[in-house]
């Protein structure tokens, strides 16, 4: 049986990128087929009706037609528009970071509902709550372990012996924590007693619970540095929004 | 290209630098190509001339960033133009869409992109720097911020925004409504909640949003392009409006 012509999908925009004169490809996450590029024509034209449903970080419900090699965005409404997240610059950042991680991480590979709804309650945080990096961390391990990249917490990865919280380091390229008798000579970065417990916590719980914990600037600094050294070596590519968030909370106002 | 049959060496090159310009299937190249080859010679002498001067003579206005023959550009030592205040394009083909509308007698400030996180396009890889600094160097009373409505150009705005209100000038962003001759029905929720916010009152004209703008520098004579309206009711920036709370 042939495959049918149109079908329909949620998606949450990743990016756009122009494609000819006033057409975009954009790059959408969708929970039954993973990510996926699709051609929307005449997006850059002032009337188009469908470039304010696709702008990126936005959930849709979308009309696809099969195209000879990319599909063809005929129809989209807009399920969520992240509207709070798109008018700050702090929660935008934040968003665009999460929508580049699924897209360094991710491909057309099937199912990957579970992931879809991890990115929807993370932009929904990011769209309304506080503590805008607490869940960029949180979806970072959720992230790494939905992808299989969890790191190992319990054990030293080099000798396999259970962990003390304190004088430990985190190895990426090992795949996890390095004890206090193995860390010398191996690569990895110090890991605080502090940041070992919150890394542990934030890849067993919750975001709600995640959320009670309150973090002082400089175990934020640490955790985001380990985290980031986690994505990358995962990835094996630098993820660019980074730099934004960094740029961004240089900018940031006294006002919060 | 098929590449069954095969074309003349210098003609497939002609055709394959056609291709390449935006626009440009692999059709419209063949036929340029074809056309050149028929030409005169002095059309085509002309012709590539034309393409050498462009890269040869065009250069950036040291004030302005636009492409211009002569440093300052004709736009920005225009005497009749009011200096004290800068619109902030992208791209420069956005100050031609700004100039046929009319309505705006200021100077420009072309950023030569926006910002786009996700590729890496920070403010130093756009002219955002150049902006600063003729803040620092010239007296100026008013920023609009023109970079396109999409999530990159907000981001930039919104960016520009906070860099540049600690110096105390004002700034300002074109309005978000609906195009001229669109449908509500398939405006987007963003779109149609800020038309919402910053609509304006028909009786006198004014914006019901901000504080109504009798600013001489807006010539609103015939206002019927959709530039006009959107710089009539230029929004500040520097009170955010509350979500769905007109002020």
């Amino acid at each position: 049986m042939p495959a049918p012509r149109v079908y329909r999908t949620d998606a949450v925009v990743l990016r756009q990128r122009r494609f000819g004169d006033a057409d975009k490809i954009c790059v959408l996450f969708t929970p039954q087929l993973g990510r996926i590029e699709a051609v929307a024509k005449g997006l850059r034209r002032p009337r188009s009706k469908l470039a304010g449903h696709l702008e990126p970080l936005t959930q849709v419900s979308l009309l696809l037609a099969r195209g000879r090699n990319l599909d063809i965005i005929t129809q989209a409404e807009t399920q969520n528009a992240f509207a709070d997240l798109h008018d700050d610059l702090d929660r935008l950042s934040r968003g665009l970071y999460l929508a580049e991680l699924v897209d360094r991480f991710t491909d057309a590979a099937g199912d990957v509902g579970n992931l879809y709804r991890l990115l929807l309650e993370a932009l929904t945080r990011i769209d309304r709550e506080d503590g805008l990096d607490l869940i960029a961390r949180w979806f970072e391990i959720r992230i790494l372990v939905d992808q299989g990249y969890q790191p190992r917490l319990d054990a030293c990865v080099h000798c396999g012996s259970p962990l003390e919280a304190d004088g430990n380091s985190l190895a990426p390229l090992l795949g996890g924590v390095v004890c206090p008798d193995c860390r010398v000579g191996l690569p990895g970065r110090p890991l605080s007693g502090n940041a070992f417990k919150l890394l542990r916590f934030l890849q067993s719980s919750s975001y709600d619970e995640v959320a009670r914990v309150r973090i002082d600037q400089s175990l934020g600094a640490e955790i985001e540095t380990h985290l980031r050294d986690l994505v990358h070596v995962a990835l094996d590519q630098e993820v660019n929004s980074a730099g934004f968030v960094n740029t961004v909370r240089a900018t940031r106002p006294v006002r919060r | 290209m098929s590449g069954r049959v095969p074309t003349a060496a210098p003609l497939a090159r002609l055709i394959e630098a056609f291709h390449r310009l935006p626009g440009i299937g692999p059709k419209s190249a063949q036929r340029l190509a074809y056309h050149v080859l028929r030409a005169p010679r002095d059309e085509a002498e002309s012709l590539a001339a034309a393409l050498l001067d462009v890269k040869d003579r065009i250069q950036l206005c040291s004030t302005c960033q636009n492409v211009t023959e002569t440093d300052p550009c004709g736009l920005c030592d225009d005497s009749t133009r009011d200096a004290a205040m800068i619109c902030v394009v992208e791209e420069p083909l956005d100050i031609l869409a700004i100039e046929r509308a009319g309505g705006y007698n200021g100077h420009y400030h072309v950023l030569h992109g926006s910002l786009s996180p996700m590729d890496g396009i920070g403010p130093e890889q756009i002219k955002v720097r150049e902006l600063l600094q003729r803040l620092h160097s010239t007296e100026i009373g008013e920023i609009i911020l023109a970079t396109n409505p999409n999530l990159e150009g907000e981001a930039t705005a919104a960016y520009l925004a906070r860099v540049i209100q600690p110096l105390g000038v004002r700034v300002t962003r074109l309005a978000h409504g609906l195009p001229v001759g669109a449908d509500v029905e398939y405006a987007d929720e963003r779109t149609l909640s800020r038309a919402l916010e910053h609509r304006v009152s028909l009786a006198a004209g004014q914006p019901t949003s901000a504080e109504s703008d009798d600013d001489p520098r807006f010539d609103d004579g015939d206002a019927n392009g959709p530039f006009e309206t959107a710089f009539d009711t230029a929004v500040d920036v520097d009170t955010p409006p509350q979500p769905g709370e007109p002020h």
